[in-house]
């Protein structure tokens, strides 16, 4: 595997493979950035509650990866006013001593529109190690990695459990920080249950790379997360917990929530 | 410019006109893009596909559509006008055209399911149409506030067997449409087909589209050139929301240099107008938007307008200068539609009436010249609407007499 020139691993990666290689497995929340006014505390709660990383999203008008319960909650963070410096204010204000990376996960048109240069320097300046744009694919990626690995940012590649052999290898040669397993068809949002895509991804994944490999999309419950970090190096829980912060879930419930599926991750 | 794309001819590899178009879409739609490509690619080369598509043009959606000398209105403005007559396709718009071609193309690649987004609801019953056709399953997305405007045509597409879903997020409208109908076909990609109604989206939609729409200006040429003595119209001139008719009335003109194409945008959703670039729904084209990226919604009398993007080619065509863009508003449109219907006993489309404006309103730089103009729709949908605007009096004072 080929990397291209001047991508490092960053404070991300190394932060995640160190979790990993002893033995722990990977645990990142999501949380929509200005979700709440205090939703910087929510960050704190998750990080002291066993995160190992933590996504933060910039809210998108017209969220398409994203179901119901992200596309709730990005309204409420527009609708209060939120804006991407406003989140990355937020950030410079309330998270440099957080001791977990974070990792901003918006829509192409949010740094396109601020000018790729911008928006990566802007990240790095508020403190952010990676970041993750779901309708970039490895074709325009163009359009936002020159100025991302530049500014030393990691940009973490989506897998779906329909990208075939090869795509499945040029993703994980090019993606840094993690290789984010999609596992399921679909967008965000809970699921009932854990289907076979997930674990067939996570193993084919596994297989080729030594990146640390975390599932994402529809992981719910503790109990979920641990029968998908069963094949995996972890689990990205998104719109479970954003749900409890939109019914009014305070940091300290965050931080609950967090440590269910903390618990429920050691205990495999 | 980028010298690499002529107009009306294909993208580039990456799927770009100039600097527009591409493909930014999730990974798991890269390998139905990829299989979409390869699969219309193929039935276009292939004789069989052409000849069913050009069979079902003629015998089921009545093609060719006529050319119409529009003698009175010609001699009230100065301009000679000439319609193409979309309006008299089966289901009543230039819709129709895509949706066939699709709808073969879809079960050529053995997907038994298809999904459309819809604005004002003609695509979506076009849509509909076909999939009852061919014997498909067919859900159509639908912005809950458009649904509300359009409720005949949310009938129309459940007698035809489709099921219209809601889409009940943002703004509520076609923009919103378009997101639901991705995140369905995110999920359902392995079984189902995604008919795009417009110009828009990833690769390779906007070409693809605009090849299955090329028929209304080929047919156009030569039936003008029957009419003009073998001359060609000074100027064409289309509606533009997500850019279809206006694309495929452009693409019969193209190498005609002596012919100007004309775009007309609603001026609450005139996203070349407003000349930001912007990614949206797949591609890079120009986009109404915020300061930060948020895309604005656009607003205009009619629904199939309201549309905040636009085709990454009609960018492309702006950029290089070989089509003008002009913004019209509602007033001008509904003095338009009340002009062509007392005129010519034609009652356009709201769509349609954004092109038709735009020649009243240039009549004087039109003067003594030869225009044709995209009749993309008819107005039965629209006369309830414009009948509350109107009043009993139907309109007596309005437009140009
Ligand atoms: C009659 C008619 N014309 C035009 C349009 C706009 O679409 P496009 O710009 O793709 O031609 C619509 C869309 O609903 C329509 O119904």
């Amino acid at each position: 595997m080929t990397e291209p020139a001047g991508i490092g691993h960053g404070r991300l990666e190394a932060h995640l493979r160190a979790a990993r290689d002893a033995g722990r497995k990977l645990l990142v929340p999501y949380i929509t950035g200005g979700i709440t006014t205090g939703w910087v505390d929510l960050l704190h709660a998750a990080a002291l509650a066993g995160a190992d990383a933590i996504e933060v999203g910039i809210p998108f008008s017209d969220p398409v990866m994203d179901g119901p319960t992200i596309q709730a909650a990005s309204l409420q963070a527009l609708e209060r006013g939120t804006t991407p410096a406003s989140i990355l204010s937020d950030l410079r204000a309330g998270a440099a001593e957080l001791d977990v990376p974070l990792v901003v996960m918006t829509y192409v048109n949010v740094p396109f529109r601020m000018g790729a240069r911008r928006f990566a320097a802007e990240l790095v300046e508020a403190g952010v190690s990676g970041v993750i744009l779901p309708d970039v694919p490895l074709e325009e990626l163009d359009e936002w990695s020159p100025a991302g690995d530049a500014a030393g940012l990691e940009t973490v590649m989506l897998a779906s459990p329909i990208s075939p052999d090869d795509r499945l290898a040029a993703l994980c040669a090019r993606s840094r920080g993690f290789v984010y397993g999609v596992g399921l068809l679909g967008v965000t949002g809970e699921r009932s249950a854990v289907g076979e895509r997930t674990a067939l991804l996570a193993k084919r994944l596994k297989a080729i790379t030594d990146l640390p490999v975390v599932m994402g999309f529809g992981v719910s419950t503790p109990e979920q997360a641990a029968q998908i970090a069963a094949d995996a190096d972890g689990v990205v829980v998104g719109s479970a917990l954003v749900r409890e912060v939109l019914d009014g879930a305070d940091p300290e419930a965050v931080g609950h929530f967090v440590a269910d599926l903390r618990a429920g991750l050691d205990a495999n | 410019m980028d010298g690499d794309v002529t107009p009306f001819a294909e993208p580039d590899d990456s799927g770009r006109f100039g600097r527009f178009g591409g493909r930014f879409v999730p990974e798991t739609l890269i390998p139905a893009l990829a299989e979409l490509e390869a699969a219309f690619r193929d039935a276009w080369a292939d004789k069989a596909f052409r000849d069913e598509l050009d069979g079902l043009l003629r015998d089921y959606a009545g093609r060719p559509s006529p050319v119409t000398e529009c003698e009175r209105l010609s001699e009230l403005i100065g301009v000679r006008v000439l319609l193409k007559r979309e309006d008299l396709n089966h289901t009543g718009s230039h819709k129709i055209n895509n949706v066939l071609g699709q709808a073969l193309l879809a079960r050529r690649m053995g997907k038994q399911r298809v999904i459309a987004e819809t604005g004002a609801g003609q695509h979506g019953v076009a849509t509909a149409t076909a999939a009852a056709l061919l014997g498909q399953e067919c859900v159509v997305y639908m912005g809950d506030v458009d649904m509300e405007r359009q409720a005949l045509n949310v009938f129309r597409m459940r007698l035809l067997g489709a099921e219209v879903r809601p889409a009940s997020t943002g703004s509520r409208t076609l923009k919103d449409a378009v997101n639901e109908a991705m995140r369905d076909w995110v999920a359902s990609v392995e079984t189902t087909h995604y008919c795009l109604g417009s110009v828009m989206g990833p690769h390779p939609y906007p070409w693809m589209v605009r090849e299955l729409h090329r028929v209304i200006g080929d047919e156009a040429r030569e039936q003008c050139r029957a009419i003009l003595g073998g001359a060609d119209p000074d100027v064409v001139v289309a509606c533009v929301g997500g850019g279809s008719n206006a694309a495929g009335i452009f693409s019969g003109f193209g190498s005609i240099a002596g012919t100007e194409l004309w775009g007309a945008e609603p001026a609450g959703g005139a996203a070349v107008g407003h000349g930001v670039p912007g990614i949206v729904h797949g591609m890079k084209s120009f986009l109404l938007q915020d300061e930060w990226g948020q895309v604005t919604e656009a607003e205009s009398i009619s629904a199939g307008l309201d549309y905040p993007g636009v085709g990454p080619e009609h960018a492309f065509l702006a950029d290089i200068g070989r089509a003008r863009y002009e913004a019209v508003g509602d007033d001008e449109v509904l003095d338009a539609f009340a002009t062509l219907s007392r005129t010519e006993g034609i009652i356009p489309a709201l769509e349609s009436a954004h092109a038709l404006a735009l020649v009243l309103r240039s009549r004087e730089e039109l003067a003594g010249k030869t225009v044709l103009v995209n009749l993309s729709g008819r107005g039965d949908k629209d006369v309830q609407q414009v009948s509350d605007l109107f009043g009993p009096d139907a309109g007596r004072d309005r437009g140009l007499r």
